[in-house]
């Protein structure tokens, strides 16, 4: 009896748990594995189909960080999602604070107002956007796109830091007033500090989309400006593609954002969760 | 007495509310404005209001009509899978294993990854003469001759939605876990007692306590897909013929390649009403269902 028990687990085990995690991550990990075989891999090599690569080399990084215009791009990318974090991070801590600590007519409204703008398709924002920035002579710099990208990191934003704040008990600035703290430097000296993985999660939220954009920035950037995501996609020929160039820009363009991922990843769900959960 | 009103908040909250007020409501009446406007970059001299023309040229464009089935196809199909996908996965995690960790990190990389490079990957892997996908295939027996997957007419839509799932099924296997996190052992215990068996217990306890969840990630998820252009535009760019174009991408390319401002605005306006339309009787039932319990 016990071992009919026991046999029954084992199977059940292997059908219910281990081949469909199996297939699963085979299917999300994969094109990842098959973008960074393909990338070094040499030109006469990825038209061969082989599967491990026979003679692995960085060709293709060494084409892509002199050939084109690839660092250029890289460091616009790094300008547009760093200072977009920067901007939405000091709107919105004021924002979340506010929603957080005090209690205040129209406070569900406007939480509701932000949660609703995420609704709003880019596209159509990106035409008015386009001639507005026309308009001030900003098209094509690297503010444009900042603006932009404010459409949807600030909501998403003010949401996480409301949620991230809420989780802190109200009693440790209490106690830092009741010792004759005011409100901004409790606020500056006990919330800010012990809101900071939260504050880190959020940012490397906001880095990430920024960094990933790719609507807004293909109409708001030119020559100087572009960003990797639109650079990408012009590597991508009328008729030929240069596919060991494309997949090893893909892994240099992945890379960082994995690396930053990986060290939030804890409190990025957990303040990403929260909202949906509760709400 | 009187009530004092402490400004403080709405100080504080000023920021945020005048940026949105600039970069998404007053944007947003533009729209409005352009939609009944014969506006095209192109032709500037012929600029002026035309009332409901472009609505009534939406209403008889064929292209409209295709476009707005491929992105009933698209977001039923692709939030649907991702759904399904994501609520495994989720359910495999929840579970305590060696490794568990690492995996839920791996498994979430798609969601970080920007979304031209998730269509130029798998373009790569679809492709009709070294595309691995058919080499896979192939060497399988499934197939005799490689397929072009991506410029035929019948294959891409379908190739396209394959991609999307793979990139949300992570959103949802987190937000899933999360809320499998928050059930109550007792439940299932007590479960055990009865001698439930395992489908009960999923159908009876788990997928009623994490309701809530899958009614806001869908309905979020819905609108993300129903806007998304970037898959579709770096993989078929709405082809071949328009047998891949959802609304957001024809919209989307009527503005950046023919910069016809005008009709872009009027076909992006149908999608948002569409998609409120969607989000209005999501949340009644759901509220519904909520005054119930």
């Amino acid at each position: 009896m016990e071992f009919i028990v026991k046999k029954d687990s084992i199977l059940r085990r292997i059908f219910l748990f281990i081949i469909p995690l199996a297939l699963l991550m085979i299917f999300i990990v994969f094109p990842f594995l098959w973008t960074l075989l393909s990338s070094i891999k040499s030109q006469s090599e990825l038209f061969k189909l082989t599967y491990w690569p026979q003679s692995p080399t960085f060709q293709n990084y060494i084409n892509l960080f002199q050939a084109s215009d690839f660092l250029l791009c890289l460091r616009n990318s790094f300008i547009v999602a760093f200072s977009t974090m920067l901007v939405t991070l000091v709107i919105t801590l004021l924002g979340a604070y506010a929603f957080s600590r005090y209690r205040f007519k129209g406070k569900q409204f406007f939480l509701t107002m932000f949660l609703t703008i995420n609704m709003f398709p880019s596209v159509l924002l990106l035409v008015p956007l386009f001639s507005i920035m026309r308009n001030l002579h900003i098209l094509y710099t690297p503010l444009a796109l900042i603006l932009a990208y404010a459409t949807f990191t600030i909501p998403f934003s003010i949401w996480m830091l409301t949620g991230f704040l809420n989780d802190l008990p109200g009693a440790l600035e209490e106690a830092a007033m009741v010792d004759g703290c005011n409100r901004r430097s409790a606020f500056l000296r006990i919330i800010l500090p012990i809101a900071v993985p939260g504050i880190v999660a959020t940012g490397v939220y906001i880095f990430i989309n920024a960094w990933n954009e790719y609507t807004y920035a293909v109409m708001f950037t030119n020559v100087d400006s572009r960003t990797i995501p639109v650079m990408l996609k012009l590597l991508v020929g009328e008729f030929n593609i240069d596919w060991g160039l494309l997949t090893a820009g893909g892994i240099i363009t992945v890379l960082p954002i994995c690396v930053m991922f990986v060290f939030v990843q804890k409190s990025l769900i957990q303040g990403l969760t929260a909202g949906a959960v509760k709400g | 007495m009187k009530k004092k009103i402490n400004f403080a908040p709405y100080l504080l909250i000023a920021p945020a509310v005048v940026f949105m007020l600039l970069v998404v409501a007053y944007p947003a009446i533009n729209s409005i404005l352009m939609s009944f406007q014969n506006y095209n970059l192109t032709k500037p001299q012929q600029r002026g209001f035309i009332g409901l023309t472009n609505y009534i040229t939406a209403f008889h464009d064929p292209l409209f009509y295709q476009s707005l089935i491929n992105t009933l196809i698209w977001v039923i199909f692709g939030v649907g899978f991702q759904f399904l996908f994501g609520f495994i996965l989720a359910l495999i995690l929840n579970r305590d294993f060696r490794g568990r960790g690492f995996i839920r990190s791996a498994a979430l990389i798609p969601w970080v990854t920007p979304g031209v490079l998730i269509g130029l990957m798998w373009t790569w892997m679809y492709d009709g003469n070294y595309g691995v996908i058919n080499d896979l295939l192939h060497k399988v027996g499934l197939i005799n001759t490689f397929i072009p997957f991506l410029s035929d007419a019948n294959a891409a839509l379908p190739c396209v939605i394959i991609t999307l799932v793979w990139q949300g099924i992570p959103f949802f296997a987190i937000m899933i876990l999360a809320a499998l996190q928050g059930v109550p052992g007792e439940l299932y215990e007590a479960a055990d007692v009865d001698g439930c068996p395992a489908h009960t217990k999923l159908f009876k306890i788990t997928i009623p306590s994490i309701k809530n969840t899958i009614f806001v990630t869908t309905l979020l998820r819905i609108i993300w897909v129903a806007n998304s252009i970037d898959i579709i535009f770096s993989m078929t760019n709405g082809g071949p013929g328009f047998s891949s174009m959802t609304l957001s991408v024809y919209a989307f390319k009527k503005a950046y390649g023919t910069l016809d401002f005008g009709y872009a605005s009027t076909l992006s306006i149908l999608l948002t009403l569409l998609l409120m339309i969607v989000a209005v009787f999501y949340l009644r039932n759901f509220f519904k269902s909520a005054d119930e319990q």
